[in-house]
């Protein structure tokens, strides 16, 4: 009877972890800066390169970080769904332009549309390295006290934005 | 010609080696410290390669990254910790030991284990098989030959 058992039990135990790993995505990693202060910058802003945006000009409220760049070709995807987003005005969106060049990124937003309240720019990267970007489009909801609440890796969908997203911002648009 | 084109290849194939920067360094230790942390510090892009193996831009800009902050005369464990709050423990190729990554850590000896009982457990059930069968073999070869001899005596006990 253990004979014709035991394959039927090791093939459950592989399909089981098969379908498991089917459904994993490895490219995700998980941010360890949820529920962490926002890595601090000051940048310059992509349309004005004299001022600068530091994250404690946007204390008290609500913010999108989306990180984007002209050579990215998901960015271009994405690039509709965040300008839905925007004309809905739930929570200001904040563009970090990464490792582009500053012609190139105004080209792109003259050329797609911006729906950035304001974008700056990280030509080097270093701001992404403290925000551990490593895959562009890359998108941080941060809360009025300056937390990092959630963290969304590649384009975000139109499904994302009505799941994720909206209902995360009206929640965090109702704190202190 | 023949020659000149080997001679051209031979000098380019030192460019296609990835993750080379001329980086200078105060003293060996600072050196051997930098080869040491790119080459245990993931590539978050490739997922299988260290920094110092791969041509990504973030790998480039990470190892300029550990080279700066080795320049400041930051530690070995500061480089490692500043990588971690960013990226997570996933970005170091020898993950610390705790509750999240235990499975990581014993899963492979939790295997070896269920695979030698395996082993273990199958060869003493072939054993005891093979013992019962040569011991039945064995049995029906005497009362064979027990037979056969009683018949031999009985016939020897006729003449």
């Amino acid at each position: 009877m253990f004979k014709y058992i035991l394959p039927l039990l090791i093939f459950i135990v592989l399909a089981v972890f098969l379908a498991l790993g089917l459904n994993l995505h490895p490219n995700e990693i998980p941010s360890p800066l949820i529920d962490k202060p926002a890595p601090t910058f000051s940048a310059p802003k992509l349309q004005a390169p004299t001022e600068k945006l530091s994250p404690t000009d946007l204390k008290g409220k609500v913010w999108l970080f989306n990180v984007w760049a002209s050579w990215c070709a998901s960015c271009r995807s994405e690039h509709p769904v965040l300008n839905q987003l925007a004309q809905q005005k739930a929570a200001i969106i904040v563009g970090l332009n990464y490792k582009d060049e500053p012609e190139a990124a105004l080209g792109w937003l003259a050329q797609l549309g911006n729906p950035y309240d304001v974008s700056i720019m990280d030509q080097d990267g270093r701001i992404g390295i403290d925000w551990g970007v490593y895959g562009v489009p890359e998108t941080f909801v941060v809360d009025k006290q300056g937390v990092i609440r959630y963290k969304h890796t590649g384009p975000v969908t139109p499904e994302d934005v009505q799941q994720v997203f909206l209902p995360l911002i009206a929640k965090l648009q109702a704190e202190n | 010609m023949k020659h000149l084109s080997i001679l051209v290849l031979l000098v380019l194939s030192g460019m296609a080696y990835a993750g080379v920067e001329y980086r200078e360094f105060a003293n060996p230790e600072q050196q051997a410290a930098y080869e040491n942390l790119t080459s245990e510090l993931r590539c978050l892009v490739c997922q299988n390669q260290t920094i110092a193996d791969s041509n990504a831009e973030l790998a480039a800009d990470l190892r300029r990254q550990v080279y700066e902050m080795l320049q400041q005369g930051k530690s070995k464990q500061d480089i490692a910790q500043f990588m971690t709050e960013r990226y997570g423990d996933f970005v170091l190729y020898n993950p610390p030991f705790k509750l999240k990554t235990g499975l990581l850590w014993i899963g492979p000896v939790v295997f070896l284990l269920i695979g030698l009982v395996a082993v273990f457990l199958f060869a003493r059930r072939k054993k005891a098989a093979a013992n019962l069968h040569s011991h039945a073999e064995h049995g029906n070869d005497d009362a064979e030959k027990l037979a056969k001899i009683r018949s031999l005596l009985e016939e020897g006990d006729q003449s």
